[in-house]
Order: structure tokens, then sequence, then C-alpha cells
């Protein structure tokens, strides 16, 4: 029996082994992330759910909110039809600059959300030089969006695509099917999985978006104010019990969108597997 | 035909939506040549803006990319109760607006928070300082490194790890010589992804830093401030500095990212 | 060097991969553990590596207990099926991983690697990638890189099993002379049964994460213990409950006393050899071996009526 306990005390071979790892690790996430996160819950819930319900239900706050959905609802049916096209001529097409535009698409990545949204006001603001003023309306919001999630939808497609089986398009072409109907039939069906994850991860950035909107939409309540610019002014007039409240239940949608993303991928796996 | 069509719709919306607004932007800025550019971003406040900003980051980066990697190594290579969590907790600071991440960081270090009331008796300055605008920054900039590094780690699998231990190489040697190595240029991608978040971090920044002037204003809320003070020239010249920053990032970014999928 | 393998049993959460299995490995042999996929053979390998931890039971290399042992401290060399090549070092640098793990003087490593390249035949590829080689010259580095440390013990998990058909009957010839220039105390892992056959000079055949029957190749072609090992190792027909090798089986063109009669279903040329598909009344099908010289005496065609006798048969009892 004792070759019994050696084999219990054998090391667990393979990789960095020691717990030490996942430890550190996981304090660190716990330590940046969650420890605010609870401050914040917990904030919310200070004056009780009476206090919660009149944060959230207060006719700014509700605009506000309306406006942020409504808005990033827009944006992403926006992406998903212009970023499956930026996509399909990225991975299809071929024409001088491909590169130059293929790297381009990254910009709104790497561009400071403040500088993104300087540029918009300097050509779609009061003293637009092609004379189109977008300044202080709700369209100035929607650009600004779509100028940040722009990336979004063309990066999750563009593998899938790029991945895609062309013998079954052939196949399908063999059959006696037209581009369209090939298209229709076997591509975007191919896609949908990678267009929706995308989609959802425009949508949830939509929602939380502040700097570029700070500039361009004037930021009027009831008109163009989003909600993380309420929040934002709840802060700075000293009402963090309210900003808290809206903060709580904007988090919320975005984890419910962030377990969604989960869901299509596990989905989108599957379909890829079986 | 149909080929034509959707290459002018979808350069046509490039062409609005990003190239000639920033374009645009680059026009205005140089309009009259370098000097007032020059001058603009030499000004003491601009100066500070930008050391605090690469300040941040010197911090923010290195922190997220060990830690970065650890957390992979630990998401991909091992079991451990509440991985799902940790694995969901990860991605959170994606979707997370930046302004909501201030005010968690207000709440928790500001003078009415959790731990508020002790780093004001020690006489720290969290909130409003330095501090909490580096917290803000990690918090934001996480998820990069490990959400590069995860999906490469997954492919290169066990196999060669395995190998080096059979060659007598301990864990430690294995991370180094094996694993790192292997890893690399994910890594590489990830710093240079979370380089570019911090440097550009704005939303939550603004809230937990108080806009002090020369103090704790970074180099986006001096591009916003100098814009809402009416000092146009100032900031576009900012903003041509941090855009020309951006594209350098593009730059690193296409070097890295086909190297990746050779191997 | 031997391998002694004592009572060990593994699961995989409700999968058995083993089950109370022990194994002698003598020094200097080469052996194959033999099997269907799933039945326990690398597993086992990995267990005798260190690369799993068994349930229980213990392992000894070179009258030594190593089962508490990582397996950096075995002294095993390893092959892995898919080459476990380290994609960014050179070959060179992969044959020298192992040295220079243990500090090993430079002049010293630079002679080992150059000496192992040529017995691998891999001398003026010192300075490519694993990525600029073919399979057959990536798995001969793994096994390069493996010899690199005098290991105690070579285990190599499915070596041949990413190759093409042609390099890996190449490969099988030449890890044989390798092994008899070495004598190094060698396991292999195969699924298939012609290559223990041929590389092997001791075949542990496993089923079901048990060994079903150890011995000698031919032992176990001529002298299988059960149904399993009769049937795993060359082609087999059963009739009732005998075995017989298709070899086993006589033609004749006359009925002749113990003689049944069988319609030829389908011919096939396999060089010097000829596989006859036959037919019987019952519907039962046999296949039997013959020369090219006995196929053209018998005249055989397909639909030809012919007379069958089993020249030799095996039964077992249960």
């Amino acid at each position: 029996m004792a070759s019994n306990a050696a084999a219990v005390a054998a090391p667990r071979p393979l990789g960095v082994r020691a717990p030490v790892v996942q430890g550190l690790a996981t304090m660190y996430l716990g330590f940046v992330v969650l420890l605010p996160l609870a401050a914040l819950v917990w904030r919310s819930s200070r004056e009780g759910r009476h206090g919660f319900w009149q944060a959230v239900s207060a006719p700014e706050a509700v605009a506000a909110l309306k406006l942020t959905l409504v808005a990033a609802v827009v944006v992403a049916a926006i992406n998903a039809v212009m970023g499956t096209v930026l996509a399909w001529v990225l991975v299809r097409d071929r024409f001088v600059g491909r590169g130059v535009v293929n790297a381009l698409i990254d910009l709104p990545f790497a561009l400071p959300t403040i500088v993104a949204g300087l540029t918009l006001v300097a050509l779609y603001g009061p003293r637009s030089p092609v004379g189109i003023s977008a300044a202080y309306t709700r369209g100035a919001v929607v650009l600004a969006l779509l100028f940040v999630t722009l990336p979004f939808v063309v990066r999750t497609v563009q593998p899938t695509l790029l991945e895609l089986d062309r013998e079954m398009e052939e196949a399908a072409a063999s059959l006696g099917a037209g581009r369209l109907t090939v298209f229709r039939r076997i591509v975007l069906p191919n896609l949908v999985p990678a267009i929706l994850s995308g989609v959802a991860l425009a949508y949830a950035r939509a929602i939380g978006e502040f700097g570029s909107v700070v500039l361009i939409t004037g930021n009027l309540p009831f008109k163009t104010e989003v909600s993380s610019v309420y929040i934002y002014g709840q802060i700075q007039s000293g009402a963090p019990g309210t900003a808290a409240a809206v903060s709580v239940l904007l988090l919320s949608i975005s984890l419910g969108v962030l377990l969604l993303i989960g869901a299509v991928r596990r989905w989108a796996w599957r379909h890829d597997v079986g | 035909m149909a080929r034509y069509a959707l290459r002018f719709a979808g350069l046509s919306y490039l062409a609005v939506l990003l190239v000639a607004p920033v374009g645009l932007v680059f026009w205005r800025t140089f309009e009259h040549g370098l000097a007032p550019v020059w001058h603009a971003v030499t000004t003491h406040d601009a100066r500070h803006a930008f050391w605090l900003t690469i300040l941040i980051a010197l911090i923010a980066v290195p922190a997220n990319t060990v830690f970065g990697v650890g957390l992979a190594l630990a998401i991909v290579r091992r079991r451990f109760p509440g991985k799902g969590l940790v694995n969901a907790v990860v991605d959170l600071p994606l979707a997370l607006s930046p302004v909501v991440v201030g005010l968690a960081l207000l709440l928790l270090y500001g003078r009415l928070g959790w731990f508020g009331p002790f780093f004001e008796r020690h006489g720290i300055h969290v909130v409003f300082a330095l501090p909490s605008m580096i917290l803000a920054t990690i918090f934001v900039s996480l998820p990069f490194v490990v959400r590069e590094v995860v999906p490469v780690l997954r492919e290169i699998g066990t196999e060669q790890e395995q190998a080096a231990s059979t060659l007598g190489a301990s864990s430690l040697q294995t991370l180094v010589r094996i694993t790192l190595p292997a890893i690399r240029w994910a890594i590489a991608y990830g710093v240079v992804l979370t380089t570019a978040r911090c440097l550009g971090e704005f939303g939550a920044v603004s809230v937990v830093s108080g806009h002090l002037v020369g103090r704790t204003e970074t180099a986006t809320l001096y591009v916003q401030d100098q814009f809402e003070g009416f000092d146009l020239t100032g900031a576009y010249a900012a903003s041509v500095l941090l855009a020309l920053i951006a594209i350098a990032t593009l730059v690193a970014m296409n070097a890295f990212r086909p190297k990746e999928a050779t191997r | 060097m031997s391998i002694v393998v004592r009572e060990i049993s593994k699961s995989f959460g409700e999968f058995a991969a083993l089950r109370d299995v022990s194994l002698e490995v003598p020094t200097g042999s080469l052996t194959a553990l033999l099997g269907p996929s799933g039945s326990g053979k690398s597993t086992l390998l990995r267990v005798i590596a260190g690369l799993e931890r068994p349930d229980t039971g213990g392992v000894s290399i070179a009258e030594e207990d190593v089962t508490a042992e990582a397996p950096q401290r075995r002294g095993v060399g390893f092959v892995f099926q898919h080459y476990a090549a380290f994609k960014h070092m050179t070959v060179y640098e992969n044959v020298a991983f192992g040295l220079r793990i243990r500090h090993r003087p430079r002049t010293e490593i630079r002679e080992r690697v150059g000496e192992l390249l040529r017995l691998v035949q891999l001398e003026g590829f010192a300075e490519r990638y694993p990525a600029q080689l073919s399979g057959g010259q990536r798995q001969r580095m793994g096994l390069a890189r493996a010899l690199a440390v005098d290991p105690k013990v070579l285990l190599l998990d499915e070596p041949f099993g990413a190759l093409d058909a042609r390099v890996r009957k190449e490969l099988r010839a030449w890890l044989r002379r390798l092994h008899d220039e070495t004598h190094t105390t060698t396991v292999i892992v195969t699924h298939d049964q012609e290559e223990a056959m041929e590389v092997a000079d001791r075949i542990a055949l496993m089923n079901e994460g048990r060994i079903e029957q150890v011995g000698t190749p031919r032992d176990l072609y001529e002298r299988p213990g059960n149904e399993f090992v009769m049937s795993f190792v060359g082609p087999v027909n059963r009739v009732g409950d005998a075995y017989i090798r298709p070899h086993d089986l006589e033609l004749c063109s006359e009925p002749n006393g113990s003689t049944q009669e069988a319609m030829v279903e389908r011919l096939v040329h396999l060089g010097f050899e000829v596989r006859v598909e036959l037919v019987r009344d019952d519907g039962t099908r046999l296949s039997a071996q013959v020369t090219r010289e006995e196929a053209a005496a018998l005249e055989l065609d397909v639909g030809q009526i012919v007379y069958v006798r089993a020249v030799r048969q095996t039964t077992f009892t249960s």
C-alpha cells in the first residue's frame, strides 16, 4: 500500500503548477474589478427599494435611458448591415489600398473617444465646413456611437468569412443556386452567429459610451442626454445615490448583453461542431 | 456589378464616418503650419497632461500584462472553484460604462466610501489624485491581454509543456522557455491594445480625477478642457498628437497580428 | 533499465482507462503497447512517464520506485504523436533543450546535438524551424530531442500515427535499426498491429483498460490466449466457435470428404497473394488467402464453386 500513498503524493505534472498563480490573479481581479462594483451596488441599495425606484424612475433618468437603449438598437442594426458589408469587401474583394482600409477599421479602437468626439464636431458640428450640422441632435448621438462601434461586427465577421469553406458555395452553385441564393442560403446562415456576437458587443459598448458623445450632443436633458452623461451629471451635482442606482441598472443591462454574447458563442460553437 | 456596389457602399461609409472627420482635424490643425501646433502642445499644462497620461500607462500596462498573463494561465490551464465567475468578470470592463467605473471607485475610495475614511485619516489622497486615476485606468484596460492570450494558450495545448517536463524542465523553466515564448505575440498584441486603451481613457478618469488643471489632468481631459474653453488650436493639436499615437498603435497591431496567424 | 508497472488503475471521471494493469518491460527490449483506441495504451505510457498520475498502483524504472516523482526527474525520453515541437526554437535548440536545462557545457552540447542530428539524418537542418520540416523530419527531431538527455527509457506515443503510409513504413524500419544500435529500453504505443509486429520484439495487447496478452509477435499470432487477441492480431474467419486464419483455408476444385462447398464472390490480387472472398450456401462469408500459383492452378473466377477445408483452426473454451 506504500505505492498508493506515493501515488496520492505525486505532484500534478504540467505547466505552471503553483496555485500561487491563480490565487494572485484572482485576487487582483477581485481588487481591481469586483470590490469597486460591490461598493457601487451597496451604495445603490442604501436608500432601499423605494429610493432605488425613485432614482431610476425620475423623468430625466428615464428619458436618458430610453434614448440610450433606442440609439444603441439603431446603431446595432446599422452595424449589422454595414459591418457585414465591410467584412465582405475586406475578405472577398480585391482593390488597391485594401490593406490600409483593413488597418483603418481598428482606428476607433485606438483613437481616444474624446478625440473621436472632437473630430465629429469638427466635421458635423455647428461650424461644419460641409454645412451639415448634426450637433445637439439625437442624430449626433447615433453618429458618435457608430464611430466608436465600427470595428466590432467587422472584426467578428471577418475571420468567420475567411474560414468559410469556399467548397460549400461551389457545391451550392453546382447544384444550380444563383449568387444571391448562395449568399442568402449558404453564406449568411454561417455568418449569423458572428454577426450576432459582434452586434451584441457593439450594443454593450454603445450603452455605456461617454467620451465620444459629450462634445457633439450638447448633453441636453430630455433631448440628447444619454445615461452615462446623466450619471456623470448626477455625480457632479452631488447626488451619488441617484448616480449609483442608474449605474446599477445600466450595469445589469450590460451584464445581460454579456451573458447573451456568451450564449451566442456557445450556440455558434455547437453549430460548428455538430 | 454587385461587387462594385458593395465596395462603394463600404468605402463610402468609412469615408463619411471615419476618414473625413479625422482628416479634417488633421487639416485644421496644420492649416497654419507647424509652429502654432508645436506651441500648443508644449505649454506647461499640455506637457503635464501628456506626462501624466504616460505615467499612468507606465504603471497600468505592466500591471495588466503580468496579471493578465497570470489570469489567462489560470483560466486555460487550471481547474478551480469559481473559474466560470473569473472568466465572466474578466470581460466585465468591456461592457461597462467608464463613468460607472469611475463612480464605483469614488464610492469605494471617496470621502463617503468604504475605504475613504481610512485613507483620509492617514492623509493619503486616492480620489481626485493619481492613485484613483491609475486604478480607473487599470480597471478599464484589464481584459485586453487576457483576451488575446487565452485563445492562443488553448490552441498551443499542453503537449509542448509536457515535452519540456519529460526533458527535465521545472515548472518555472517550462513557463519561461516554452509557454511565454509561444504566447509572446499574443502578449505583444494585448499590450498594444492595453496601451491604446490606457492612453485614451477618458470617462472613468474624468469622474475620479476632479479635472485639476496642471495636476490631475490627463491628455484626454486636456482636450476636453481646451475645447470647452474655446482654445480650438490647443484641443486640435493635442487631439492630433493622440491620434498619431493611435495610428502608431494601428501600425503595431498590424505588425503583430499576421505573425500570430502563421504560427 | 527495466520498467515495472504494478497494479495501476486510472479513471477519468466515470471512464476507467486502466484497470489493475501490471507489466514488466525487460531491459533493452522494444515493447509495443498495442490495442484499439480507448484501450488505455496511451494512458499507460503517460503514467510511466509521469504525465498522468495513477489512482492506485506504482511504477519503477531501473529498479527505482518513481511513482511519486515528477516527469522531470524520471529520466524518460518521450516522443509525442503530434511531435510537440518547440515551434519558436530551431531544430538545434529543440534537440539541445534538455541539455541546456541541465546546464551542460556548451562544447559538450554542440557535440552531442551534432551526433544526434547525424543519427536521425537531420545534419543539414540544424538552423531550420519546425514549421520548415516535413512530418517525418519533425518526428525524427522529436526522437533526437528525447534521446539527447540519455534517457533510461524511451517512450513513444503513436509516433508515426500522423504520418502518411510510406513515411510511416520507412520510419518504422529506421526505428528498429536505431534500437538495434542503441539498445535503449523502448516502449511504443500503436493501434496498428502490422506496425507492432514489424518493429517490436514484445507486444502487450490491451483492451478496455486491461492487458489481454503479453508475448513475442509470433506468440500472439500463433498462440493467442483468447478471442480478442486472435481477432485483433491478423485477419480471421469465424465459423461457429472456431477461428480460422485466411491462409489456413485450403481450396480444392473437387469435393473431398471434409470439404464444404462455397462460391467465389470476389477476387483481390495483392501481388504475390490472392485474397478470395467466398460465400457459403447458408450465407456465411469466408476469406481465404492463396498464392498466385494456387489461384492459377484452380483457375479461380467469380461465380465459381470451390470446396473449402480448414487446415488449422482454433477454438477457445470460455
